[in-house]
């Protein structure tokens, strides 16, 4: 296995963090803060208690998840698009690396940055309500596998995207909508038994319920069949990105 | 000699069907330089992207250092450096950064000492912290050269390295090639340019329509295809070459001034002596003689034409 070449694409990919940290750490700092002055504040202080939580605090777990998968998407696409569209991948593709060392490299770098976002966020969240987080290893758990799953997918859009068009389309249009429509901002008890039951075939709306689980022991759905679905979700991209890599699909000529 | 890179049948046809190597059979020996010439669209990247493992074989084989391109791909790839023809490079990286990401990626420790050195081979070394983008174009195509060094590796690949570089820039990398060919490194060097192949090869390979036209050593090449030409200057104005030249094939310069005879180096029916002969007893008064030699650049010519 090649270790140096998986260390210096991790830390390759990381330095374009380091290098542009204000503006990644200021955006979801500044969306976080918005999103608790508006719905915690605002709106949050005449809607009533969900299972018991305050709506400032309920909407913590969804709002740590609309950045991180936006995040793991947009850092996983990114890092292995631009390659392409500059031309360096010709290294990448001339070089003793297997396609499993790239992916560690590159997926291991954009869910390492999602990571670091979800502490600030809940940092930054955390100076506006008083957050407990009643199983620290599943939250951990939740928050590795999902940042894990979504680099993952990132990494499929920026494989198959070969305009800058493509790459903003499934996260503007697919996943956006998903993790709105996912219970990040109210529990799905709320809606009308028809949408209870639509809601079940959105994947997000799993996430976002084991990861609240984990804060405040009140779910969606059983916190196992949330742990099934990230695991789920995981398999099939790494399915889909095998069969990629097998191929040399949108890589290799 | 031994052979470093063996390739055999191999072939490629992309997606769009279009045939870019058609049976390819080629030996490159250790050490040496071998030039690629070829017109736009010859096959000469598809051939070398291949064996540097960017481009997939539609068949055939090619074993680098006795080892299978795709089956030994770490072995094959880690004695492999490859400089493309653009100048793909990230525009905010040093040369520092890019360079050590060179190395590492081909899996080799670090070792500053080295790239060091390599820098200032390259007279990159007090730019060693200047981003890409602040670079002139033959400075970004000298940080491509030493990203492709970074690992020491045993094979060059020069894929059109002198395109669109000033003249001085094209005798600095010749120097460079030189330099690393007395190191005992094998170069394969794509050009548009004979000239340069004429300079730096020692032999030389012509690709056309993806297929291998020749492969001679140059000096060869040059005595076996080359044409000579005996440029004859005469005292007096000539309007026609006298009857008696004629089996000869001797052509008249517009002014009269001048006959030249073409003549092949190694065709045995050439015999020098008898045409001057000839041209004395054909009452012709000789002034002066001129030798003029055919270029690669005639051969290659010649060459795809005749395909």
């Amino acid at each position: 296995m090649n270790l140096m070449a998986i260390k210096v694409i991790y830390l390759n990919e990381m330095m374009r963090f380091w290098n542009t940290l204000f503006q990644s750490v200021a955006s979801p700092v500044i969306s976080t803060a918005l999103y608790f002055v508006v719905f915690g504040s605002a709106i949050g202080s005449r809607i009533e208690n969900i299972d018991g939580i305050s709506y400032g605090l309920f909407i913590v777990p969804g709002l740590t998840m609309l950045s991180v998968l936006t995040q793991s998407i947009s850092n996983a696409s990114f890092g292995i698009f631009f390659p392409k569209f500059t031309g360096t991948i010709y290294e990448l593709l001339s070089a003793p690396v297997s396609f499993y060392e790239t992916l560690i490299g590159y997926v291991g770098a954009a869910a390492t940055k999602s990571l670091i976002l979800a502490t600030i966020i809940l940092l930054t969240a955390n100076l506006f309500v008083d957050l407990n987080i009643a199983h620290p290893i599943w939250m951990l758990s939740f928050l590795v596998l999902t940042c894990v799953a979504f680099s993952l997918f990132g990494f499929i859009i920026g494989l198959w995207a070969d305009n800058f068009e493509k790459l903003q389309i499934i996260p503007l249009l697919i996943i956006t909508p998903l993790v709105f429509l996912g219970g990040s901002f109210y529990s799905i008890s709320m809606l009308p038994p028809v949408w209870q039951k639509v809601t079940l075939f959105n994947p997000v709306l799993y996430l976002v319920s084991g990861f609240r689980w984990s804060f405040f022991e009140i779910s969606d759905v059983g916190v196992g069949v949330s742990l099934l679905m990230v695991l789920l979700f995981l398999s099939i991209c790494i399915a889909i990105i095998a069969w990629m890599f097998n191929t040399g699909y949108k890589l290799k000529q | 000699m031994q052979t470093i890179i063996s390739i055999k049948n191999l072939s490629k046809v992309y997606d769009s069907g279009f045939n870019a190597l058609k049976s390819i059979n080629l030996d490159i020996n250790t050490g040496e330089i071998l030039g690629l010439l070829g017109p736009n669209g010859a096959g000469k990247t598809t051939l070398i992207s291949t064996i540097c493992g960017i481009v997939s074989p539609t068949s055939g084989e090619v074993t680098v250092d006795g080892f299978d391109i795709i089956k030994d791909f770490r072995k094959t790839r880690s004695i492999i450096g490859l400089v493309p023809q653009e100048l793909t490079l990230g525009s905010f990286d040093t040369v520092w950064g890019t360079v050590r990401f060179s190395r590492g990626l081909f899996g080799a420790k670090r070792d500053d000492a080295y790239l060091e050195e390599l820098l200032k081979d390259l007279s990159l070394f007090d730019k060693k912290d200047s981003e890409i983008r602040m670079l002139s174009g033959g400075m970004k195509r000298r940080v491509l050269i030493a990203k492709a060094l970074s690992h020491n590796p045993k094979i060059l690949f020069l894929d059109e390295p002198t395109a669109g570089v000033d003249v001085e820039l094209r005798k600095d990398l010749w120097k460079i090639v030189n330099v690393l060919k007395s190191k005992g490194v094998t170069i394969i060097l794509t050009t548009h340019y004979i000239e340069e192949a004429e300079e730096l090869a020692d032999r030389i390979g012509v690709i056309s329509n993806g297929e291998l036209l020749l492969v001679e050593k140059k000096a060869h090449l040059m005595e076996t295809l080359g044409k000579k030409q005996l440029i004859v200057e005469l005292k007096e104005s000539l309007s026609k070459v006298p009857s008696s030249l004629d089996k000869h094939n001797i052509e008249i310069s517009e002014d009269g001034m001048h006959i030249s005879y073409t003549y092949i180096v190694k065709d045995e029916e050439t015999d020098m002596s008898e045409v001057l002969q000839e041209i004395t007893n054909s009452g012709l008064h000789i002034k002066d003689l001129k030798i003029v030699q055919s270029s690669l650049e005639d051969i290659f010519v010649d060459l795809v034409k005749e395909k």
